[in-house]
């Protein structure tokens, strides 16, 4: 049992990884995903439609695919690539900054439903109120609005985290299979199921996938709960 | 001091209707759909009329002329909605102090938190500060909404059918506050309502909405006692209105005496000091009229006053205006009682009460003071 539970460095350095990479991914598609919701719900322009539709494109389209796009736009020769290394030293491509972009792209789509959700069920009357108290815009959104949407940002963030830990088709089609640097918890199960002989390090890292999905959504689901009774003051 | 001209259309609703009104509790009075709320929304600055001109305090808010809109938070009108509008999220107590992160820094003799004591008096809401609004009642959750809407020290404080939503119970649990309120916090008020009670209980001025015009302007009890605005004002509920101060107390049978210009009015015991001001609304479905001082009746109240007004009409019933010493007074009859009586304009009569027709609806505190001047000067 003793042996069963003790992971190698590689399977640590795996585990790290996957948790680092899915951490940024929700982290940096957070204001992004806000943003986005928020012109979705109320925005009035043209292309909206197109727009939602753009956004939900990683969620229908085969993930090689989008991993392949991204490989396009993101890698050094891609024009966002050449863009981002010149002007900020940025390298996505073959990094774990690219794992994290590959998890935030596809887990975006859930995170924009989420929150635009809440948004939607916003009592905009209770906004006007805040108005007529003397309150601008950002104000009004900053004390009324955000309060009243966190548990839909709160669930948006675990499906988003939980989508990044999970990506595999997206990330290993731009950024590849590097231990250490790319090779997040599936890409590595799926390493040591192609080596035969492995299959209790290949059992070890599925439990331990299976604990972290779990947790997360445990924890995800108090959270939630919780910040919905503050929003409706119970 | 109000000022207010607009001019609204949206499909078939057409709203056109100016007014100005001296301070007090101004109520805008009319049917659903006269264009009450539409009103409001554009004095308050959710609205953004097709033309209009809005003064408040000599502030100009709209005027689409010069091309002029304050927008809503920059206006200062404090807005008590129908629905109260709480924010869920939030304690009673940060509800209250909401408006006050953007209110204009007050006196300096008035301290901050001496204000809102006095507010949380003023409604009573001592006792439900650490709440959240899921925990109040309806009355609670609107005077929570009244006193958010004061503490951002508004310059004009307008209401929305505040008690639409509420019971009778939780209404009369409710009106005092609003009287103490319009006499005592020096906010003007603009309140909505087609309740004539609320109404002829609560206003100073009243402006009659009708269709999206005003059908009329001016204090309450002058309005109240036009026979020719019945058919707004509501046959049923329709009375006049007497200004009154207690004049004294008869223990042995329970009466109180009210001393109005007209004459003196016996009611049951009301429990208010001798001298207090008092609002008396007589329905005029409750007044007999007779050619004599009567003898032999039972009623207590017969009020000596002149024919001034016959509503014309063929009809089984006809209502009439009196004059009793100044004050106006007005009945209903059967058109067959003033054909009998041979009543006419300029004729003396005497009006009879009933002192068990005054129930808990006919009376209210009096108003402040700049609405009885109003009363006289245009009375």
């Amino acid at each position: 049992m003793t042996t069963f539970l003790s992971f190698s460095p590689e399977e640590l350095t795996a585990i790290r990884l996957s948790m680092r990479v899915a951490f940024w991914a929700m982290l940096g598609s957070l204001p992004v995903g806000v943003g986005v919701a928020l012109l979705l719900s109320r925005g009035r322009f043209w292309g909206r439609s197109l727009l939602n539709a753009f956004v939900h494109l990683p969620l229908v389209m085969p993930p090689v695919v989008t991993g392949y796009v991204l490989l396009l736009l993101f890698g050094r020769r891609g024009p966002l690539g050449e863009l981002l290394e010149k002007s900020l030293g940025i390298v996505l491509a073959f990094r774990w900054t690219g794992a994290a972009l590959a998890g935030a792209v596809m887990g975006f789509p859930l995170m924009v439903r989420s929150i635009r959700l809440s948004i939607d069920s916003v009592d905009r009357r209770l906004e006007a109120a805040a108005g007529t108290l003397g309150a601008n815009a950002l104000w009004v959104f900053a004390t009324v609005t955000l309060p009243l949407i966190l548990p839909g940002i709160l669930a948006g963030m675990i499906l988003s985290f939980a989508r990044a830990l999970g990506e595999f088709g997206a990330t290993i089609t731009f950024v590849s299979n590097i231990p250490g640097e790319t090779e997040t918890l599936p890409l590595a199960i799926y390493t040591l199921t192609q080596i035969p002989g492995r299959d209790l390090a290949t059992l070890r890292l599925t439990l331990v996938a299976v604990a972290i999905s779990l947790a997360a959504l445990f924890a995800s689901e108090v959270m939630i709960e919780r910040a919905a009774r503050r929003a409706l003051g119970l | 001091m109000l000022n207010i001209a607009v001019a609204h259309r949206f499909g078939p609703f057409a709203l056109d209707a100016a007014f100005d009104s001296a301070g007090g509790l101004t109520a805008l009075f009319g049917r659903s759909g006269a264009g009450k709320t539409t009103l409001i929304n554009a004095i308050a600055g959710l609205l953004r009329p097709d033309r209009a001109r809005i003064v408040v305090d000599g502030a100009v808010l709209t005027d689409t002329e010069r091309g002029i809109f304050v927008p809503a938070r920059r206006r200062r009108i404090g807005y008590v909605f129908q629905e109260g509008r709480l924010f869920p999220h939030l304690t009673v107590r940060q509800n209250l102090l909401y408006g006050r992160w953007f209110a204009p820094p007050g006196d300096r003799k008035t301290g901050a938190s001496g204000e809102i004591d006095d507010v949380i008096e003023l409604l009573g809401v001592g006792g439900l500060l650490a709440r959240r609004p899921a925990n109040l009642s309806g009355g609670e959750k609107q005077r929570v909404a009244i006193g958010r809407a004061l503490l951002a020290r508004p310059r004009l404080l307008v209401m929305d059918e505040p008690l639409a939503a509420l019971d009778e119970a939780r209404k009369t649990e409710i009106l005092p506050y609003i009287e103490r309120l319009r006499d005592r916090a020096g906010v003007p008020i603009v309140y909505v309502s087609h309740q004539v009670g609320e109404v002829t209980r609560l206003a100073t001025t009243m402006v009659v909405l009708d269709a999206g015009r005003v059908a009329a302007v001016g204090p309450t009890a002058q309005i109240m006692g036009r026979i020719d605005l019945f058919p707004l004002t509501g046959r049923a509920e329709a009375g006049a209105i007497l200004a009154t101060r207690v004049a004294g107390h008869d223990a042995a049978f329970g009466l109180t005496t009210l001393r109005a210009a007209a004459g003196d009015l016996r009611v049951p015991r009301l429990d208010l000091p001798v001298g207090a001001a008092l609002r008396v609304r007589i329905r005029a479905r409750d007044v007999m009229i007779a050619l004599s001082p009567p003898e032999g009746l039972s009623a207590l109240n017969v009020l000596p006053g002149t024919v001034v007004e016959i509503a014309a009409g063929d009809g089984a019933i006809v209502e009439m205006r009196l004059d009793c010493a100044g004050e106006a007074l007005v009945a209903r009859l059967t058109r067959r009682s003033v054909e009998t009586l041979g009543l006419e304009p300029g004729r003396p009569v005497y009006a009879v009460i009933k002192s068990i027709a005054f129930d808990h609806h006919a009376f209210a505190g009096a108003p402040p003071a700049p609405g009885a001047d109003a009363e006289t000067r245009q009375g």
